[in-house]
């Protein structure tokens, strides 16, 4: 295991590399855009034995992964916010026709106004388009990721796409000490990609099928019991590369939760804040935990439920509007889970970081000591906003 | 298809709903939709093919004698060959089933 300073756009191509992609599709994109410049590197230097496509859009990059995925190859993107509303329609395609791209999305906030700073405001908009996605709090977590999403993806149980969510700027433009596993290790964790069904003119097979009202529903219920079932497998390569690589992951992560009756819930970068707080806190005699999602979809629901331990008080952080919900996404979910199984909880909203503004574990800490007020007849508070 | 499509559960498609037995496509008789049938002027035909060509569900078929007719199981009755003919040879006429 090697470990060096690097910057974790470049460690995230590195470790596409590790993982042996073959065909690598993508538009450059800020804060993207270091991941696939280096790709570039890789591949023109020969360093990757790989079929880097320069295409004229994000719509085309996902598309091409499509084609190139559907004749058996594995096949790498990345993307940030806008570029990633420009995918949108071929993201239902790659669930449904059950091809395992993989995604690194540098969460990026979407316009307008224009920014180029990190929220999650890009993936929210679409979280429902039938992708596995993952979280990553530091770059480690992202290279590991990288690598774990390709096993996941590729398990003939799943036949699914993952995004891996790496927030830019905080994540993707900084240097850190990085452990990259061999490749002999990495080739003995994730096996040359086999595909069950592929466009093979020796045996041919027809992708993208239409549906007739009488196939349609038993053909989306096939794909999302696909996507639901995918949640064991995930545990199990989480496990796997735990015992094989020295750093375990699991679906849900918690912090500080054993004497807890309060807890936060959150995903991404801002959690390492929290945890500041957390450990802050912890210093004045005050318990208080932090639930991390690092799988969002399939929603994790059981293993939610079982990190809430004796929490009473829950403290949701998320970063994007809800454009005109009630709430935020994964707040939404959590109050359904909270409803349907009869939990005795409350349960509050905070909407910070948009648009790369800084939440400072300050800010947590008084979110925990002097709850602020709702405003304007809201069901969440708009951590910092003036007016 | 083995079976019927209301016969499918969602366990038995394929992932990703991939077909993986080539043309049978032919199982699939889309001749019920037709309400109007292509009739040929054999007269003006001049076996040039573009009915043929253009046929979006491959039903216009050569015949042994060089001209083409429609496949009863498979022609839906859409017109295509008829605004395609250069000759006016095809007309469509309502379909006395």
């Amino acid at each position: 295991m090697k470990r060096k300073g690097i910057e974790v756009s470049k460690a995230i191509a590195e470790a596409a590399k590790l993982a042996r992609v073959e065909v690598v599709s993508a538009y450059p994109i800020t804060p993207q855009t270091h991941i696939v410049e280096h790709l570039a590197e890789l591949v023109a230097n020969g360093e990757l034995e790989a079929v880097y496509l320069n295409v004229e859009s994000e719509h085309s990059a996902l598309s091409a992964c499509v084609g190139a995925a559907a004749t058996g190859a594995r096949t790498f993107t990345s993307t940030s916010a806008q570029g990633l509303e420009l995918m949108h329609e071929i993201l239902f395609i790659t669930s449904s026709l059950r091809l395992p791209v993989v995604m690194v999305l540098v969460n990026r906030a979407l316009s307008a106004p224009l920014s180029i700073w990190c929220d999650h405001s890009d993936v929210m908009a679409a979280r429902d388009c039938g992708w596995i996605m993952l979280f990553c709090e530091n770059g480690q977590e992202a290279v590991d990721s990288l690598i774990m999403a390709y096993r996941i993806a590729e398990d003939k149980r799943v036949l699914l796409p993952v995004i891996v969510n790496v927030d830019g700027f905080t994540l993707s433009h900084v240097i850190e000490p990085i452990e990259f596993p061999e490749q002999d290790e990495v080739d003995r964790f994730l096996p040359p990609y086999e595909a069950l069904f592929k466009l093979d003119p020796e045996r041919p097979v027809t992708f993208g099928a239409y549906g007739m009202p009488e196939i349609y529903t038993e053909a989306k219920y096939a794909q999302e019991m696909a996507l639901v079932s995918s949640k064991k497998v995930i545990k199990e390569v989480m496990e796997e590369f735990g015992k094989r690589f020295g750093r375990e992951y699991k679906v849900v992560e918690t912090y500080n939760m054993e004497n807890s009756k309060v807890a936060f819930v959150s995903c991404g970068s801002i959690n390492e804040n929290i945890k500041t707080a957390i450990d802050l806190l912890k210093k004045d005699g005050l318990d208080v935990g932090l639930i991390s999602l690092r799988l969002f979809r399939p929603f994790p629901s059981e293993e939610f439920l079982e990190s809430l331990k004796n929490v009473k008080r829950l403290i949701v952080v998320e970063r994007s509007m809800p454009q005109g919900a009630t709430n935020t996404p994964i707040f939404n979910e959590i109050c359904a889970l909270i409803f349907t199984r009869k939990l005795d909880l409350t349960v509050e909203n905070y909407i910070a970081g948009l648009g790369g503004r800084d939440v400072l574990p300050q800010e947590f800490l008084e979110l925990v000591v002097n709850p602020p007020e709702k405003d304007h007849g809201r069901e969440y508070k708009v951590l910092g906003v003036r007016g | 298809m083995a079976k019927k499509m209301e016969e499918y559960k969602w366990q038995d498609l394929n992932a990703g709903c991939v077909i993986d037995e080539p043309g049978n496509s032919l199982q699939y008789k889309t001749g019920e939709w037709r309400i109007l049938r292509p009739l040929t002027d054999y007269s003006k035909c001049t076996k040039c093919g573009l009915c043929w060509l253009f046929c979006p569900d491959n039903a216009m078929r050569p015949k042994e004698d060089g001209f083409f007719a429609s496949h009863p199981d498979y022609c839906k009755g859409c017109g295509i060959c008829a605004q395609e003919c250069k000759f006016e040879a095809i007309k469509m006429v309502e379909d006395k089933k």
